[in-house]
C-alpha cells in the first residue's frame, strides 16, 4: 500500500471506484455531491477525458465503510454515469501519482 | 404526420428560436397546461408561449405555487407536468416544490430561465446557480448550451421524469439560447416512459416460496404501488394469499381502507392494532415502499420477527434501511404479475383470528365522529358529502394526519399529500393543479391555519381560474403538531407555536374573491357543510378547532412503533 492510500483517515480499508461518465461541466458536481451530502469523504479523485473527449473517467479513492454499497447504487443512478467498477486498494492508478504528493 | 399549430402539415426546415422550439416540443409532448410566473430571463419563452393555441398558462402568484400546481396535475394523472420560472428568485422560489416532488417521486419538468450564457458566473442581475442548487433535489438536471440541444434535452427530460422511479427534472435555459434561431429540419419523438428491465425470475420464485410458507405475513404497500398503477395487482395478491395489508401515507387509496384485509396506515400515527400486527408478523412483503422512519419507527425494532421481501424499481432502495431476505428489483406491476401465479391461495384462519383480536382490542379511537365541528367528525362529514369521486389534498400538520387516519380513501390517485418533504403550503396550489387537470371532480383541500398562510396568495389564482376547490380550514390558531410535540416531549414548554395574531380567514378569502362558509357560526353545521361542498367554484370552509386536540395515537420520534402514546 503506497503512502497516498495510507494517508487516508480512519482504519477502514481503502477502495478505488472507476466511473465512466459523460464529459460536461456538471458531472463532477453530481458525483461528488452524492458523497458530500452523506458526509462520506472522498479521499482521492482523478479525472481525465477519454477517447474523443465526449466522455471522461473518474477515479475515486474512498474508505470502504458499510455505506459503500449504497453509495455505488446511488452513483449508478446518475444519468451521466455510464458505468461503475469497484477495485481494491491495490489498484495502481493512485500509486503512480505518489511523486506528486510528496 | 405532425401538425403545427394551424393544423397544416409541418414545413421542413423552419427557422425557429430556442423559445419557439421549447413551446413546440411541449405541444408535441401533449402538454396542454403549464403553471408559472414570467420574468426577465424567461420572457423569450413566454413570448413564444403567447403564440401557442394549444398550451394554456396558469399564472401562479408565487413560483412555489406554480410548482405545486404542476405537482397536482402530475399526481392525479401520473403524467409529467410542467412548471416555469424565471432566473434567480424565480428559480429559488421553485426549489421547494421540486424537492417535494423528488421525495415523493412525482414526475415534474421544471423549466427555468437563466441569464445569458455570457453573463453566467458574473453575479449578473437575477443570477443564481440554478443548476448547482437543483442537483441534490432533482432526478436529473440540464443547463442548456444551445438551441440545437433543446431538441434532445426536452424530450429526454420528459422521458427521465416518468421512466423508472418517477421524479423531477429541471431544464435551465439561458436567455440567449431561448433567442438563438436555428433551422429545424425534423422533430424528435416525444419523450415517453421507457420500460423497466424485466425482473429476474429467481427472487420472484423465492418470494413466492416465502409467502406460501409464511404463517403470519403482512403486505406493506408504498407509494410505488400508486406510481406503477399496480393497485389492482396488489389487491389480488392480498386476496389470493389472504395478507393483512398496511399502507404508507403515500399508498393510501391503493387498497380501499374499508377492505376487510386493510389495516390502514402504519407507523407514527397508525392505529395501535396496525403496529401491533406488524410486531407479530413473520414475513413482511414491502412493495414500492422505502422503510421511511415515519413508517418504521425505530428501525431495529420494526417487525422484529419477520423475514423481508422488498420489491422496488430503485435498486438503491433495496437494503438501504433494512436488509431484505429477498430483494426484487423491478416495476411493481411487472413483479406482481409474475409473482401472482406462483402464490398459493391461503386461508390463514389462525392469523386472521389474531389480527381480528388485535383490531378489537386496539382500534383507532375517533372521538367526535358525529360532530362536524370536531376533527374526525368534520373529515367524515366531508367524505360523506363529496363521495369517492372527489380528490382529497392536504397541507401538512395535524389536519393531514387526522385525514390520513379517518378519510375513507378508496382509489389510487385520490389522495394528494406531501409525504417525504412534509411541505406546509403544499395543499392549496396542489389542489388547484388537480382541479385544472380533472375539472369534472370536486377537489377538497384540508388545511390548517399555519399551512394555508404559506401559499395563501394562490387563493387569487384559484379565483381567477374558477377551480372547483373546497378548502376545509381547520383553524386552531396554532402550529398544531409543534404544539403537540412541545406538549408531549418538551415539558409543555409551548414556544413559538401559538399565534397571537390570527387573520380573519373568512374575510381574507372573501377579499380574494372566494365564497366562504364559517361552520363556527352555522346553526346546522352539517347542513351548511353539505351546501358549501355542493356549491360549484372555489369555497373556503372555516372551522375552529381546539388547540389541545391531539393526533393520537403517536409514536415518539425515534421510538419503536410498539410504544404508542394515547389510545
Amino acid at each position: 500500500m503506497n503512502s497516498i492510500v495510507k494517508a487516508c483517515k480512519s482504519d477502514l480499508a481503502p477502495t478505488v471506484l472507476e466511473l465512466d461518465v459523460n464529459n460536461h461541466a456538471g458531472v463532477m458536481s453530481h458525483v461528488v455531491g452524492l458523497f458530500s451530502r452523506r458526509a462520506y469523504n472522498v479521499e482521492g479523485i482523478l479525472c481525465m477525458p477519454v477517447g474523443d473527449g465526449s466522455r471522461s473517467r473518474i477515479w475515486l479513492l474512498v474508505k470502504e465503510d458499510e455505506r459503500l454499497e449504497q453509495m455505488v447504487r446511488q452513483v449508478e443512478k446518475l444519468e451521466d454515469v455510464l458505468g461503475v467498477q469497484r477495485h481494491g486498494a491495490a489498484h495502481e492508478v493512485f500509486e503512480r501519482l505518489e511523486e506528486f504528493f510528496q | 404526420m405532425n401538425h403545427d399549430r394551424s393544423g397544416a402539415p409541418e414545413a421542413a426546415g423552419e427557422t425557429l428560436s430556442g423559445a419557439e422550439i421549447v413551446v413546440r416540443l411541449l405541444e408535441r409532448q401533449g402538454i396542454r397546461r403549464v403553471a408559472g410566473i414570467p420574468g426577465g430571463a424567461i420572457l423569450p419563452f413566454y413570448d413564444a408561449l403567447s403564440q401557442s393555441t394549444r398550451i394554456e398558462h396558469i399564472l401562479a402568484r408565487h413560483e412555489q405555487g406554480g410548482g405545486f400546481m404542476a405537482q397536482g396535475m402530475a399526481r392525479v394523472t401520473g403524467e409529467a407536468a410542467v412548471c416555469i420560472a424565471t432566473s434567480g428568485p424565480g428559480a429559488a422560489n421553485l426549489l421547494t416544490a421540486v424537492a417535494d416532488a423528488k421525495l415523493d417521486s412525482i414526475p415534474l419538468v421544471a423549466i427555468t430561465g437563466q441569464v445569458a450564457s455570457s453573463l453566467i458566473g458574473t453575479d449578473a442581475f437575477q443570477e443564481v446557480d440554478t443548476y448547482g442548487l437543483s442537483i441534490p433535489i432533482t432526478k436529473h438536471n440540464f443547463l442548456v448550451g444551445s438551441a440545437r440541444e433543446l431538441l434532445e434535452v426536452i424530450p429526454k427530460a420528459f422521458s427521465l421524469a416518468v421512466s423508472g422511479r418517477p421524479g423531477p427534472v429541471l431544464v435551465d435555459i439561458p436567455k440567449d439560447v431561448q433567442n438563438e434561431r436555428i433551422v429545424v429540419e425534423s422533430w424528435p419523438a416525444p419523450g415517453g416512459r421507457l420500460a423497466a428491465p424485466a425482473p429476474e425470475p429467481e427472487p420472484i420464485a423465492q418470494a413466492a416460496a416465502l409467502i406460501n410458507a409464511a404463517r403470519r405475513p403482512v403486505l406493506y404497500l408504498g407509494g410505488g404501488v400508486i406510481h406503477s398503477g399496480a393497485s389492482a395487482e396488489a389487491l389480488r395478491l392480498a386476496e389470493t394469499a389472504q395478507l393483512p395489508t398496511v399502507m404508507t401515507l403515500m399508498a393510501l387509496g391503493a387498497m380501499p381502507v374499508d377492505h376487510p384485509l386493510s389495516l390502514g396506515m402504519l407507523g407514527m400515527h397508525a392505529a395501535r392494532c396496525t403496529n401491533l400486527v406488524l410486531e407479530e408478523c413473520d414475513l413482511l412483503i414491502a412493495v414500492g415502499a422505502r422503510f421511511d422512519d415515519r413508517a418504521t419507527g425505530k428501525v431495529a425494532e420494526f417487525c422484529p420477527g419477520a423475514k423481508i421481501i422488498h420489491v422496488d424499481i430503485d435498486h438503491s432502495e433495496l437494503d438501504k434501511i433494512k436488509t431484505a431476505h429477498v430483494g426484487i428489483r423491478g416495476d411493481v406491476a411487472a413483479v406482481l404479475e409474475r409473482l401472482l401465479p406462483q402464490v398459493e391461495a391461503a386461508e390463514r384462519a389462525d392469523w386472521h383470528a389474531r389480527v381480528a383480536e388485535l383490531k378489537a382490542a386496539y382500534p383507532l379511537q375517533m372521538p367526535g365522529l358525529d360532530d362536524p365541528r370536531s376533527p374526525y367528525g368534520l373529515i367524515r362529514a366531508v367524505a360523506e358529502a363529496v363521495g369517492d369521486s372527489a380528490t382529497v389534498a392536504t397541507d401538512v400538520g395535524q389536519h393531514q394526519m387526522w385525514v390520513a387516519q379517518a378519510y375513507p380513501l378508496r382509489r389510487p390517485r385520490q389522495w394528494l399529500t406531501s409525504g417525504g418533504l412534509g411541505t406546509m403550503g403544499f395543499g392549496l396550489p396542489t389542489a388547484i393543479g388537480a382541479a385544472l387537470a380533472e375539472p369534472e371532480r370536486t377537489v377538497v383541500c384540508f388545511s390548517g391555519d399555519g399551512s394555508i398562510l404559506m401559499n395563501i396568495q394562490e387563493l387569487a389564482t384559484a379565483a381567477e381560474e374558477g377551480v372547483n376547490v373546497k378548502v376545509v380550514l381547520m383553524n386552531n390558531a396554532t402550529l398544531g403538531l409543534v404544539f403537540q410535540q412541545q406538549t408531549l416531549f418538551y415539558g409543555k414548554r409551548i414556544f413559538s407555536s401559538k399565534f397571537k395574531g390570527v387573520p380573519d380567514f373568512v374575510k381574507v378569502a372573501e377579499g380574494f374573491g372566494w365564497q366562504t362558509c364559517d361552520l363556527d357560526h352555522a346553526d346546522d353545521p352539517g347542513a351548511a357543510l353539505r351546501q358549501a361542498l355542493a356549491t360549484p367554484g372555489p369555497m373556503l370552509i372555516h372551522v375552529g378547532i381546539d388547540r389541545h386536540e391531539q393526533v393520537l395515537p403517536m409514536v415518539a420520534p425515534g421510538g419503536a412503533n410498539k410504544n404508542m402514546i394515547g389510545d
